[in-house]
């Protein structure tokens, strides 16, 4: 019998492509449905974020950075207000910093819910993401109160925030905790729990936490790997010292540490968490201004700084220069996903093509962050 | 450890490839002869008490006379950063040794780089462009950037390109 | 049905070959009239339900309660522009979609709707449902190979193996019931049913109970529906096999999804659930209606499943179905064989 020929089969998935959350690209090298090697490919979302900056004011800035995540715009704000306020070295009122915090953490709930849902989907059980919308819903209604959009918020501002509390937002959001807390356990039931969903994810995709650290890989994705950092707590910024929270760490149980399980498992944790913050913020919210606007934003001539804080997707740094103007020389962003992305290649490889959907999904990048 | 130290470390080990130490500033930093920044990056890393663990961020800056690279490294066992800045002429597409084989997180970010700015970094294992199209011509962070009428076609005349 | 199409003759003052083609025409124009509403109504109540389970409406502009929607949307897809895509084998290409349809189309010809409304009272009925099913595989594997799309290829190969694969737990689970009936008839099979509910084949020994979870899990998988359905899986795949098929092309595929899926669930009433016997002697009910309705339970235990579950990858449907369904297919087929020697009396 004459030997069968074989070859490897290069297969392009994206630039639309169901579970590439965007407009993403992976070149894989599959033999058969075992994916040997990942090339990914990025820009198709490229829209000239950082020579945008260059042309404009900081506040002009900030409704840009929203369309960095745009899963997490109130994140985006509050990293670059807090570069700007460095360099300027600016005081913020005590209000405006709770609220801050208390809009950041509800982002971040609203994230986690969009990442666990999406998981769902990518393990192809489409109804958790509908639950996602669902409960994110709320989360946006509260921002619409507060700032007037529903998904680019351009809420911060250097010096506080924009616009205070409306009344009754803090009721609402009690409420919200209180449910969210309910339907949490709703996913569980769904996923967590599930058996097909925990084979699908239990020992896929399994980033060391040698290769995390070497590729920068950060936030709850580090965290899955069994490396105890947040930056939140290991490099606090605004008025974080005074919440009390846990930082989830990926464990042995279901999932091996730093598998698909550990990264949905941390986010599923995560969100209890920041409503911990949430309620915390809302008990010591103080009364008084939410903004102290400085005079002019002109950092002193040829200052700079990186600022870095921890976004639902990771660490998010702005680096800012200043040449004394009221427009920045550089404002330079790292994105989380930009750099988990370029992670894919050391770890993605020897898997299914339906592993490998996994672990790209847990990995929650959002293409706006990743090409800017 | 302080940004002092670390400076104090750097000029110790490698004396006159070591420019300019400042620490008047919000981050510290220091300026690094260019040929020398990928032993100074493998330096940082392996040292154990300085054991730089992480690039946090590569970024290009045009400061209008020349180019640089500045590299935000961190500590995540020693809880210090550092910060290492390089300069190159803005004639071409100077060179610069890579760092990519001391993190693996620095393979994108020179590629966003050398998009960007037209960085050439010597011994990168896949330097290409990677946010622009590989048909872009010219390096968009370029302060002198100028914006193309076209692209394959497209007519880009209208856009106003308000000079900086 | 020779008779039928004899006195039709006669009455038409024919030949005999005409009634019979007559007769042809009409039992296929019916179970194809099935097949489409059947088809029809259950994307209607897909979307309906998958919108409960989601906390959502599901269709309601389109009439009311949104029933009129499946409609619309097949006259949406008669309309589409019909794409075949340069580099595809264009005959397999448009040949594949006709192949799965039919294969469908073709299995309901024997399904016996009450003890006398049936189109073909086939002897060996079973074994032809069986037949039918994987004849699904080669418009499945033609599709995938014609659209030159390596999605659609690595669809199709999973389709195929998958297919093939179950149906050999579904055969098994299927002979289980003929051990008991004696028969490869539908028909026959149900009137071996009739009387009391416990009469029905999965009341009738402990293997029979265990063979119609083991049908009914085989089924979905052939059938290709969550948490099975590897061949099409989004996420994946983009839509596997179908990805290149547009409009109406698109829509036999959809057809003959939704036709497989009344199909499995109208064997699974027959062999198990006693077909079209109400299960209470006496109870004036149209066989027909019976066992559609017994299907249409079944149905929305599949779409309640497929909103329910996340899929399973490759290597583990095939571990699921080699590694515990055929053991377990094997075990029961030998149990009821068994039961049958010990308690000749039960069944």
């Amino acid at each position: 019998m004459s030997e069968v020929r074989t070859e490897e089969m290069v297969l392009n998935m994206g630039p639309q492509h169901p579970s590439t959350h965007g407009v993403f690209r992976v070149e894989l090298v599959t033999d058969g449905e075992i994916v040997t090697e990942t090339r990914p490919h990025i820009g198709y979302l490229h829209r000239c974020f950082e020579k945008h900056a260059e042309h404009l004011q900081y506040t002009g800035i900030i409704p840009f950075t929203d369309r960095l995540d745009y899963l997490s715009g109130m994140n985006q704000n509050f990293g670059f207000v807090l570069a700007v306020e460095k360099l300027l070295g600016s005081e913020i009122p005590e209000r405006a910093e709770y609220i801050r915090v208390i809009m950041a953490e509800l982002n971040r709930i609203a994230s986690h819910l969009m990442m666990i849902g999406h998981m769902g989907t990518d393990a192809g059980a489409i109804t958790p993401v509908l639950y996602g919308f669902r409960d994110r819903e709320y989360i946006l209604d509260l921002f619409e109160e507060v700032s007037g959009a529903r998904l680019l918020y351009n809420y911060y501002r250097v010096g506080g925030v924009i616009a205070d509390l409306t009344p009754g937002f803090v009721e609402k959001t009690r409420k919200y905790l209180d449910y969210l807390e309910r339907v949490l356990n709703e996913f569980d039931q769904l996923l967590s729990e599930n058996k097909i969903f925990r084979g699908r994810t239990v020992g896929v995709g399994v980033l060391p936490p040698k290769v995390a650290v070497d590729y920068a890989v950060t936030g709850p994705n580090l965290r899955a790997c069994g490396v105890n950092w947040d930056l939140r707590r290991d490099e606090p910024y605004s008025i974080y010292p005074r919440f009390k929270f846990d930082v989830v760490v990926g464990r042995e149980g279901p999932g091996v540490v730093g598998d698909s399980w550990n990264r949905y498992w941390v986010r599923v944790q995560e969100i209890r968490e920041s409503a911990k913050i949430v309620r915390q913020a809302l008990d010591g919210l103080p009364e008084g201004d939410f903004i102290k606007a400085p005079k002019s934003i002109r950092p002193p001539k040829g200052s700079e700084v990186y600022h870095r804080t921890e976004t639902p997707r990771g660490e998010l740094g702005y680096y800012v220069i200043s040449d004394g103007t009221p427009t920045p020389v550089r404002v330079k962003v790292r994105s989380p996903g930009f750099v988990h992305i370029s992670a894919i290649p050391a770890f993605c490889t020897n898997m299914m093509v339906a592993d490998l959907v996994m672990a790209m999904g847990t990995l929650d990048f959002v293409m706006g962050e990743v090409d800017r | 450890m302080e940004p002092k130290e670390i400076h104090e470390r750097l000029s110790a080990k490698f004396g006159g490839k070591i420019l300019q130490s400042v620490l008047e500033a919000v981050d510290p930093y220091v300026v690094i002869e260019t040929s020398a920044i990928a032993d100074v990056c493998g330096y940082l890393k392996e040292d154990p008490e300085l054991a730089c663990d992480t690039l946090m961020c590569l970024s290009g800056v045009d400061t209008k006379e020349k180019l640089q690279i500045v590299y935000h490294i961190y500590s995540m066992s020693r809880r210090h950063r550092v910060v290492l800045k390089v300069e190159t002429t803005r004639e071409g597409e100077p060179s610069v040794p890579t760092v990519s084989h001391v993190w693996g997180t620095a393979n994108f970010h020179e590629r966003e780089a050398y998009d960007m700015f037209g960085f050439r970094f010597e011994g990168h294992p896949d330097l290409r462009r990677i946010l622009c199209p590989d048909d872009w011509e010219g390096y968009p962070l370029r302060k002198d950037y100028k914006y193309p009428d076209f692209y394959r076609d497209i007519d880009n005349r209208q856009v106003d390109t308000r000079d900086v | 049905m020779r008779e039928w199409g004899r006195s039709l003759a006669q009455t038409m003052h024919a030949p005999e070959w005409v009634g019979q083609v007559t007769l042809m025409v009409i039992g296929a124009v019916a179970v194809f009239l099935i097949m489409a509403l059947a088809a029809l109504a259950f994307v209607w109540l897909e979307r309906k339900v998958a919108g409960r389970i989601q906390s959502r409406y599901g269709p309601n502009r389109a009439g009311k309660f949104g029933i009129l929607q499946t409609l619309a949307d097949a006259v949406k897809l008669l309309l589409k522009e019909d794409i075949i895509p340069a580099a595809a084998d264009k005959s397999l290409f448009i040949l594949a979609p006709y192949i799965v349809f039919v294969a469908t189309f073709a299995a309901f010809v024997v399904i016996p709707w009450s003890s006398k409304l049936y189109v073909s009272d086939l002897d060996v009925g079973l074994l032809y449902i069986a037949a039918m099913g994987s004849f699904v595989v080669v418009g499945i594997l033609m599709a995938g190979w014609a659209s030159n799309n390596k999605w659609s290829l690595l669809g199709a190969m999973r389709g195929a193996a998958q297919i093939v694969s179950y149906e050999i737990p579904v055969a098994l689970a299927i002979l289980t019931v003929v051990v008991l009936a004696g028969t490869l008839n539908l028909r026959m099979i149900q009137e071996g049913q009739s009387g009391w509910f416990w009469k029905w084949y999965v009341f009738q020994s402990p293997f029979t109970f265990i063979a119609f979870f083991l049908y009914f899990v085989g089924s979905i998988a052939e059938a290709n529906r969550t948490p099975f359905d590897l061949p099409e899986a989004e996420q994946e795949l983009t839509a596997g096999f179908h990805t290149e098929y547009s409009g109406m092309r698109w829509a036999f595929f959809f057809l003959a999804e939704y036709g497989n899926l009344l199909l499995v669930s109208l064997v699974a009433a027959v062999l198990f659930l006693g077909g079209w016997n109400v299960g209470i002697p006496g109870v004036p009910i149209p066989g027909a209606l019976v066992l559609v309705a017994k299907a249409v339970v079944l149905v929305l235990l599949q779409m309640w499943l497929r909103w329910t579950l996340p899929r399973l990858r490759v290597d583990q449907v095939m571990a699921v179905c080699w590694k515990y369904l055929m053991p377990l297919a094997f075990g029961t087929l030998i149990g009821a064989g068994a039961w049958k020697m010990l308690f000749p009396g039960t069944a």
